[in-house]
C-alpha cells in the first residue's frame, strides 16, 4: 500500500490542519490527543471533507488534488471507514447492512462466508442493528466496510465507544483482519495500547501538524516525542518472538534483540510466532548486582545510558538490555542512594505479569 | 343508508384528495430535500414561498391558480397541448388546489423527518460505493418513511377539507368538482337542505378522523427505532 498525503485547510475559527507524509506500512496509524488533527486527515482520505490546498494518492491512484482540481467523489475512491459508533443503517438487518457495499466489489473480494466466519456474526445476520450489542454493533461495521471490497480501511477510533473487555475483543479481530485478509490499515487512535499493537507505523499529530513519523518501535520508543506518546505511558516498544512454552505454568518465553529473554503469561503465542511488547517504563525496577531469593522472573544484564531528572520525586534511567534502550522509571532518591551513573552495569527486573493482553500485540 | 349522490360526492372527494396528495408527493420531497440539507443565499426566502399557501387567504391561492392553469393561462396551455390535461373546470383542477393547499404540511412533516436521521449515515453509504441517488433511495428515503406517510396522510386530511382554493379556481360543479365541503356549503344556499347538511357533516368528520387515525397507525407501525 502507498498512502501520499499533502494537504492543508483552514477553518473560520483559525484552526488550521497542515500535514503531509508519504507511508508503504500495511498499517498506518495517525496518533495523536484529540483535536490534533488526525479525523481530518482521515475524513479527506474518504472524500467526507475536501482540504483547501494539497494531493492525496493511494496506491498510485490521485484521490484529490487541488491543483489539478480533482477530488474523486466519495463513492469512487474504493475507501473503506469503520466509524467510532458503527454507523449501521438502522432499518435494515445486519445481512442487509454487510451485503450494501458488495455492489462495488469486483473478482478480488472477499467471501460474505469468510468476512461472516471471521467476525463471529453468523448468528446476528437476520436481526436489526437496534438490538445489537457496541461489540457487535462494530464487528457488523467492520465486516460491511470489508465487503465492499475497499483498496485501503480506514478507522477512526473503532473502539472508542466500547467497554474494556469488547475493546480488546475487537482489537484482536481487526489483528486477524489485517493478518488473515491482508487488507490494508489506516487507524486513528489516541490509545498508545491499540496503535502498539496493531500498527507498523505511525503518523504523530499534535496541534493539526505532523509532529513526526517513523516505524511504531521507534516512534515510542524516541525520547523527545514523550510529551506527546505521553509521560505515562512511556515505556519501550520491543519485537520478540516467542521460542518455548510452559503449558503447566502456563508461561511463554520470548526472544528478543540480540540475545535477550523475557518470560510472560500465557499460551496464546505459537512458539515461533512474533509479538510486539510493551514494557512500560513504571514497571521496571533496577539492581546493582543480581538479586536472589526474588519473585521476579525477568532478570537482564543491562548497563545505564543516561539518567534524566529534575527536582521531581521521578527519575527516568535509559538503560541499555541486549542491545534496546528502555527506560526505566525510578525515584530520584533510588537513583542517588544506588549511585547510578551512566556506564554502570544493572540488573533490570520485569515480573511476568507485567505483560497482558492489553501490552502484546501479534506481528507479521 | 347512503344515497347515491352522496356516494358519488365521497367518491370524488377521496378521488381529488388522494390525486392531489400523491402528485405533489415528489415536489414535497424535492422541496424538503432542499431545506433540511443544503445552505444557499435565499433559503428563507424559498422557505417562505413554500409555506405561504398556509397562510395566504385560500381565495388568493385559488385566484392565482386559476390565472396560471386556467384555460388561458401559461400553464394551464402547455398542459392542454403538451398531455392533453386540462384543469380549468374539471376534478383535475381541484385535485391540483388541494395539493398545492396541503403542500406546506407535507414538506414540513418530510423536512422534519429528515433532519432527525443522521447526515453521516448517508455518508456512511458513500464510503460503501452507493452514489447520491442510490443512497436517497436506500437509505435517506427509508428512514424518512414515517414522515414521508405522515405528511402523505395530513395533506390528504387537508384536501378533503378544501374549500376556498377550489371554489375559487374550478368552481362547484356537481360531479366533477363538488367536494364535499363545496355540496355543503351548497346546501346552506337552499331553504330546506338542514337535515342534508348535518348528514354530509357526519360523513366529513368521519373521513377525516379515519384518514388521521391511519396515518397514526402507520406511523407507529413503521417507526424506526433509532440505533
Amino acid at each position: 500500500m502507498s498512502v501520499e498525503v499533502q494537504l492543508s485547510k483552514h477553518w473560520p475559527g483559525g484552526a488550521r490542519i497542515e500535514a503531509a507524509f508519504a507511508s508503504h506500512a500495511s498499517t498506518l496509524a495517525l496518533f495523536g490527543r484529540s483535536g490534533s488533527g488526525k479525523s481530518t486527515v482521515v475524513n479527506a482520505l474518504a472524500g467526507l471533507l475536501r482540504p483547501d490546498t494539497g494531493r492525496i494518492v493511494v496506491d498510485g491512484v490521485v484521490l484529490f488534488d487541488a491543483a489539478r482540481r480533482i477530488n474523486v467523489p466519495i463513492e469512487a475512491r474504493g475507501v473503506g471507514y469503520v466509524f467510532q459508533d458503527g454507523l449501521l443503517f438502522p432499518h435494515m438487518t445486519v445481512r442487509q447492512n454487510l451485503l450494501y457495499g458488495a455492489r462495488r466489489a469486483g473478482t478480488r473480494s472477499l467471501s460474505m462466508q469468510q468476512v461472516v466466519a471471521l467476525l463471529g456474526i453468523g448468528p446476528v445476520l437476520a436481526r436489526k442493528p437496534a438490538t445489537l450489542s457496541g461489540g457487535e454493533k462494530q464487528r457488523v461495521a467492520i465486516g460491511r466496510a470489508l465487503l465492499s471490497n475497499p483498496r485501503i480501511l480506514l478507522m477512526d477510533e473503532p473502539l472508542a465507544s466500547l467497554d474494556a473487555g469488547r475493546r480488546s475483543e475487537i482489537l484482536g479481530l481487526i489483528e486477524r483482519v489485517r493478518d488473515e485478509l491482508k487488507v490494508r490499515i489506516v487507524y486513528v487512535s489516541h490509545s498508545v495500547g491499540e496503535v502498539t499493537r496493531l500498527a507498523d507505523e505511525v503518523v504523530l499529530m499534535n496541534g493539526g501538524q505532523v509532529v513526526a513519523h517513523g516505524a511504531v518501535e521507534e516512534m515510542f520508543n524516541r525520547a523527545d516525542l514523550r510529551p506527546h506518546t505521553g509521560r505515562f505511558e512511556g515505556g519501550a516498544l520491543i519485537e520478540a518472538r516467542a521460542i518455548a512454552q510452559d503449558p503447566h505454568y502456563r508461561l511463554t518465553t520470548f526472544f528478543f534483540g540480540d540475545g535477550g529473554t523475557l518470560v510472560a503469561p500465557g499460551l496464546d503465542v505459537p512458539i515461533g510466532g512474533r509479538v510486539r511488547m510493551r514494557i512500560r517504563a513504571r514497571d521496571l525496577t533496577l539492581a546493582t548486582s543480581r538479586p536472589e531469593g526474588l519473585s521476579i522472573r525477568n532478570v537482564l544484564a543491562g548497563k545505564v545510558m543516561a539518567i534524566e531528572s529534575g527536582d521531581g520525586p521521578i527519575a527516568e534511567v535509559r538503560v541499555r538490555v541486549a542491545g534496546k534502550e528502555w527506560p526505566a522509571r525510578i525515584s530520584r532518591l533510588s537513583v542517588d542512594e544506588m549511585g547510578l551513573m551512566p556506564g554502570l552495569s544493572v540488573y533490570v527486573l520485569v515480573k511476568a505479569i507485567a505483560f497482558d493482553k492489553r501490552s502484546m500485540g501479534f506481528t507479521t | 343508508m347512503l344515497s347515491a349522490d352522496e356516494v358519488a360526492i365521497i367518491l370524488l372527494s377521496l378521488k381529488v384528495a388522494a390525486v392531489g396528495a400523491a402528485f405533489s408527493l415528489p415536489f414535497a420531497i424535492a422541496a424538503a430535500l432542499i431545506l433540511a440539507r443544503t445552505v444557499f443565499p435565499g433559503k428563507a426566502l424559498f422557505d417562505a414561498i413554500v409555506h405561504l399557501p398556509l397562510v395566504l387567504p385560500p381565495v388568493v391561492t385559488g385566484y392565482f391558480l386559476l390565472l396560471a392553469f386556467g384555460r388561458q393561462g401559461p400553464l394551464g396551455k402547455v398542459f392542454e397541448e403538451a398531455l392533453g390535461l386540462t384543469f380549468a373546470f374539471r376534478w383535475t383542477g381541484a385535485a391540483l388546489a388541494a395539493g398545492v393547499m396541503g403542500f406546506p404540511l407535507m414538506v414540513r412533516a418530510i423536512q422534519l423527518a429528515l433532519e432527525a436521521i443522521d447526515p453521516r449515515l448517508e455518508l456512511a453509504a458513500r464510503t460503501l460505493g452507493a452514489g447520491r441517488w442510490r443512497v436517497l433511495m436506500s437509505v435517506t428515503l427509508p428512514l424518512a418513511l414515517p414522515g414521508l406517510l405522515a405528511g402523505t396522510a395530513l395533506a390528504f386530511a387537508r384536501a378533503l377539507g378544501e374549500f376556498g382554493a377550489t371554489i375559487t379556481f374550478v368552481s362547484s360543479i356537481p360531479g366533477e368538482t363538488q367536494t364535499l365541503p363545496l355540496a355543503i356549503y351548497n346546501l346552506t344556499q337552499s331553504p330546506d337542505g338542514d337535515a342534508a347538511i348535518l348528514r354530509l357533516c357526519a360523513l366529513s368528520v368521519t373521513l377525516s378522523l379515519g384518514a388521521l387515525m391511519l396515518s397514526e397507525w402507520m406511523t407507529r407501525r413503521l417507526r424506526v427505532r433509532p440505533s
